[in-house]
């Protein structure tokens, strides 16, 4: 709670003592960001650190992807330049997704709101005595949100190849019927990835950065037919740029529990084909 | 279908004050402007309200209604049950007059602040050429009235009195955003919006998005692009190398840094 | 001091200040006209009641009529100049239309200087449309917003210069000179906020305050509209010109009851919508007047075929000049065809796809979903007539706006002449930006004319102005403001309307007479500090001398003619009453008005023969 000659309460302002007036549930939906949020760092951090059961054939952990540490045989499509990591390789290749979304205009409004009650919700106090934005150092590196955006892209394109591969034909133990037949395999784990890229693609391709180099930078919209066009396109995606960040969020957790029940034995794959 | 609406509204001066219960008849398909309108007539003739057009263009009837910045003219009854009460109060991140009427000069101080429009020399036959593509990112911000409500519910300044002094506020990067994407303009203004106009204290929690109502989306097509303008002119290596190599951005070329 | 003043700091004694050029009204017309006179050299002030930015003028959604020919090479001054002759009855004033019509496109042009972002042509041009009575597309606009986009630049531009800007001060009197010549030498006033009085001495000052509407009952107008201009100048010993002439729009919403009278643009119709009664019939095809026969489509599929090739066939009855759709709109209405909540139909949805109406009006699109949850996209509107503009107003030279009080000017609504008796859609953001800056620079010149022997307020006028700002507050027991002000509003709707008579007129008199002893009776609760019952005491002294005036010329007039129609004179008499204006002025006791004639002026023949051929 601010005290009583701050903010709302400033000299000069209308006297009121509450610190919001609103009547509706605004703490809702900060609290579900901030429940959700929690979960999925827990989960993320405990999965990243673990080091194993990121791989059951065909399928790879996005958290892993590209495998580039020393990992299980069969995970690594780029090599194992860092070979020598003794930690976790999710560890290596983490840090871009994560600097993504940690820079990222949507979590930042979330994130902002849910953790640092900066303000919780519209119309109500903030308990902060100071408050400097992203003027100053660590904040102030938000501004290197288009950075990573790069990086996103190269993982986007890495987490693609990925789903390719898991449309492998499998070894004749997995076969179903008269062993393998088709040449192409899809199981539910195929789907669930094909889901998580396209949710990946949606998230990274909306993104505001993305939405400025494409042509938002321009001024004369009128002299560059084809990145107008992006542009538009980008704009009617970036609309719903908060939506694509919780639904790649889900989908990549999910993707990594489902990898993980089938490395842990835990369940079989379901097999279309 | 009339009924007696249960109104709280805050009354009083710089010197204090407090929410005052009233009871007043309302009839279908009216404001809270309407109600507190009949609330002056026939019960409190000195009640202070600041109106104009009571139709959504002036951007004059700003005030906080349950807590939330509205337009007193464009907030309907319908939208709350009749046996609601209503508790109106003036905006609270500016300095009040009396009752539900604030000192908004923080805005217009603010105004004077800010870079203008200047454009080059017209056309040979005396007028000027845009393509509308090129001016719709500008009108969308044109549509502004200046109701302040953005300025009202920026905890930027809602919250700390003291960063009123660095920072211009939603309505005033909008501006900014209209000029720096205005085809004809000959300005860079973005040293400007950094520095003076404090665009790196906003962190985009977009309350000034929600609480527009001229639905101008502040956040999306105004702040963040000046934000990521702003990236192109200090923290992109690519676009300094670009320039040190002689790799140019044409499009933005020929602007006067002020 | 910021420069945008709202109330200064309480200290004691009389606030004064020191101009050259002092400009009442902070809308279209007061912001060019301050802008012109700063670039002039002048020092310069504006005063207005509200905040800057918030003038009527934001209401004006259409456009700006001008003859840029970026639609139509055809179209250039001269026609412009015709259509708003005949559009005003040939009532207007030849001088001041021919000034609007030569002046207007480059005013246009230089608020694209200043950032004005007009919706543009296929070529990058200003886009141009269309409007009543307008042969051609004309209108510069923005989307519907137009008056925004106007207010918007010009603010920005008074802000950039450096102009002061005296917020929420209201001025109550015009001051003259202490030696008795009759020239103006300042004005007095208030500020809303804390009700403290202040006097801004300035040889030169230009009214600007616009119209009268919040004398009606439905009107299109906001609370400021109270005359103030059109008084002040009676008071000063100006007089006024056309006030039988008062523009009913033909469409503002009529549903819900809260936001009855508010305005529905022109531009509906001009971008296709059309009138509909109760048993679905175009109905406008019925009113044709003679006047406008030989340019207007008779049949449904020429006016159709108008929106698309302007060339060949004559545009639709619904673009018919303001009056003309006004009456016909009532007399459906009378006969029992209205709609449910007593307008007719106004229908776009069944004739242009959701987008397009979405793109050309937005303002509409969401002032209908958010008043009246009505989607006019997919659903007619109802509308009816609505108090939205007054003819008339100061009499003023056409070349530099100055009244017949030396140093005193008016521009925008509140002077007269140059809309005769029925205002073209379009050409009140013209007029604004036309005569603003006329204005401007005359009053500069004159004030810089002058000299070090300027004229010099009297005290004795100071301390009058005061006790009689301050009259409503001794008073014990009286009526309350509000009361006399709706009565006002009900009797000059029923009886001041768009169709009117002499006995209705005559009793209007005598209603109008009461309410003045009414108000000499009222009192207010409360004290000076931002009191609106105290703000609407001094208001309604104007609005009740506008009041009278309006329905002095109206009995007066006996034919209909624009915007002044008599149900006991139905034709438009032009050997008699075409060939005079009606001048009002303050009548000897200074409580009432009265009535003198005063022949048109006389159109040189060069201009004569735009006419000659119909």
């Amino acid at each position: 709670m601010a005290s009583t000659d701050q903010g709302v309460s400033s000299p000069g302002r209308a006297r009121i003592e509450a610190r919001t007036l609103r009547e509706d549930r605004w703490w809702v939906q900060p609290l579900v960001t901030f429940v959700v949020f929690s979960g999925f760092v827990v989960f993320a951090t405990f999965r990243a650190f673990m080091g194993r059961d990121y791989y059951a054939e065909p399928y790879l952990s996005p958290f892993y992807s590209p495998c580039l540490g020393d990992c299980v045989e069969g995970a690594s499509d780029f090599g194992q330049p860092f070979g020598w990591w003794p930690l976790s390789a999710a560890l290596i290749i983490l840090v871009f997704p994560l600097g993504f979304r940690m820079t990222c205009y949507y979590y930042r409004k979330a994130y902002y709101r849910a953790f640092w009650l900066s303000p919780p919700a519209c119309g109500v106090a903030e308990p902060h005595q100071a408050y400097s934005g992203e003027t100053r150092f660590p904040l102030i590196l938000q501004n290197v949100h288009r950075w990573f955006w790069y990086a996103a892209v190269l993982v986007g394109l890495v987490l693609t190849y990925d789903v390719v591969l898991a449309f492998r034909p499998m070894p004749a133990e997995y076969a179903v019927g008269d062993g393998e037949t088709s040449g192409v395999h899809m199981g539910l784990g195929t789907l669930l990835m094909l889901l998580n890229v396209a949710f990946i693609w949606l998230y990274t391709l909306s993104c505001h950065s993305c939405r400025h180099i494409v042509g938002g930078r321009l001024r004369h919209f009128s002299k560059h037919p084809v990145r107008y066009k992006l542009w538009t396109w980008v704009s009617r995606l970036n609309e719903s740029h908060g939506t694509w960040a919780w639904y790649s969020l889900f989908s990549v957790a999910i993707v990594d529990f489902y990898v993980f029940l089938l490395a842990t034995g835990t369940i079989q794959d379901v097999r279309f084909f | 279908m009339a009924y007696d609406l249960k109104m709280r509204v805050w009354r009083g001066d710089a010197d204090g004050g407090e929410l005052t219960d009233y009871s007043v008849e309302v009839s279908e398909g009216e404001v809270v402007l309407d109600a507190l309108h009949r609330l002056q007539a026939t019960q409190t003739g000195d009640l202070a309200i600041r109106w104009n057009c009571k139709a959504g263009k002036c951007g004059s009837c700003s005030a906080e209604i349950n807590g939330r910045p509205r337009l007193m003219c464009m907030t309907r009854l319908s939208d709350f049950d009749p046996a609601d009460t209503i508790t109106v109060t003036p905006m609270r991140t500016f300095p009040v007059i009396r009752d539900l009427v604030t000192d908004v000069s923080f805005n217009y101080e603010k105004a004077r602040q800010l870079p203008y429009a200047e454009l080059g020399p017209r056309d040979a036959d005396g007028k000027r050429r845009m393509m509308q593509v090129d001016v719709e990112r500008g009108q969308e911000f044109r549509k502004c009235i200046e109701c302040y409500l953005c300025q009202d519910v920026c905890h930027v300044v809602r919250d700390h009195e003291d960063n009123k002094q660095h920072f211009a506020g939603p309505r005033f990067f909008i501006r900014y955003a209209e000029l720096d994407m205005h085809p004809l303009d000959t300005h860079d203004r973005r040293q400007l919006a950094q520095g003076a106009a404090g665009l790196g204290m906003c962190n985009i929690t977009k309350c000034c998005t929600e609480v527009c109502p001229e639905g101008i989306h502040i956040t999306d097509n105004g702040i963040i692009p000046m934000k990521e303008r702003v990236v192109d002119r200090k923290y992109d290596p690519l676009v300094w190398l670009g320039n040190k190599i002689g790799i140019r951005n044409k499009d933005n070329d020929g602007r006067t840094e002020v | 001091m910021t420069g945008n003043e709202m109330s200064p700091e309480a200290a004691g004694g009389m606030e004064r200040h020191a101009y050259d050029v002092v400009v009442i009204g902070a809308g279209g017309a007061g912001l060019r006209a301050a802008i012109a006179a700063h670039d002039a050299g002048a020092r310069v002030a504006v005063v207005c009641k509200s905040l800057l930015g918030k003038a009527h003028t934001v209401m004006a959604e259409g456009g700006i009529a001008a003859a840029m020919g970026n639609r139509w090479p055809e179209d250039n001054w001269e026609v412009h100049y015709r259509d708003t002759m005949r559009g005003g009855k040939m009532m207007n004033h030849w001088r001041m239309a021919q000034l609007h019509a030569q002046q207007a496109p480059e005013r246009v042009l230089e608020l694209e200087d200043w950032g004005a972002l007009f919706d543009r042509t296929e070529d990058g041009l200003i886009s141009q449309r269309d409007f009543g009575g307008h042969k051609y597309a004309r209108l510069a606009h923005v989307g519907d917003r137009t008056g925004l986009e106007m207010i918007r630049t010009l603010q920005q531009r008074t802000v950039q210069l450096g102009i002061d800007v005296h917020m929420e001060c209201t001025i109550t009197e015009v001051l003259k000179d202490a030696d008795g010549q009759g020239r103006v030498a300042g004005a007095f006033g208030y500020w809303r906020e804390t009700g403290r009085f202040v006097t801004f001495e300035a040889p030169s000052v230009i009214l600007a305050t616009g119209g009268i509407g919040k004398s009606y009952k439905v009107t299109s107008n906001s609370w400021e509209y109270t005359g103030d201009g059109h008084a002040l100048a009676l008071r000063a010993g100006a007089s006024l010109i056309n006030m039988e002439f008062v523009q009913f729009h033909p469409t503002g919403m009529v549903w819900p009851p809260s936001v009855k009278g508010l305005l529905v643009t022109e531009s509906v119709r001009g971008d296709g919508g059309i009138l509909k009664n109760s048993e679905g019939k175009r109905f406008m095809f019925d009113y044709i007047p003679d006047f406008f026969k030989a340019e207007t489509a008779d049949t449904e599929e020429e006016a159709d075929r108008w929106y698309d090739d302007k060339l060949n066939n004559r545009r639709p009855p619904e673009l018919l000049p303001r009056d003309e759709v006004a009456r016909a709109i009532n007399s459906e209405i009378k006969a029992g065809r209205g709609s449910p909540h007593g307008g007719i139909y106004l229908d776009i949805a069944s004739r242009r796809d959701a987008d397009y109406i979405r793109k050309r009006l937005p303002s509409m699109y969401h002032q209908f979903k958010e008043l009246a949850d009505v989607d006019i996209t997919a659903e007619p509107m109802e509308i009816g007539p609505t108090c939205h503009y007054v003819m008339g107003g100061v009499e003023v030279d056409p070349d530099t706006q100055e009244s017949a009080v030396p140093g005193l000017y008016a521009v925008g609504e509140c002077s007269g002449g140059m809309h005769g008796s029925n205002r073209l859609g379009g050409n009140s953001l013209g007029d604004l930006l036309v005569f603003g800056k006329l204005a401007g620079e005359a009053a500069t010149s004159y004030a810089t004319g002058l000299g070090g022997a300027r004229p010099q307020v009297a005290e004795t006028d100071v301390k009058a102005a005061q006790a009689s700002a301050l009259a409503p507050f001794e008073v014990e027991g009286g009526e309350n403001p509000y009361s006399i002000q709706s009565d006002l509003q009900q009797s000059m709707n029923d009886l001041v309307g768009i169709i009117r008579t002499a006995g209705e007129l005559e009793q209007s008199l005598v209603e109008i007479e009461r309410l003045k002893q009414r108000a000499g009776a009222m009192t207010v609760e409360g004290h000076r500090q931002y009191n609106p019952g105290w703000h609407l005491s001094i208001d309604l002294r104007n609005m009740l001398i506008v009041s009278e005036s309006i329905a002095r010329a109206a009995l007066a007039r006996e034919e209909s003619r624009g915007g002044h129609t008599r149900d006991d004179f139905p034709t438009t008499d032009h050997e008699v009453w075409g060939r005079k204006n009606l001048i009002v002025s303050l009548d000897a006791a200074g409580t009432g008005v009265e009535l003198a004639e005063k022949p048109l002026p006389e159109m040189p023949d060069e201009l004569k023969k735009y006419f000659e051929e119909s």
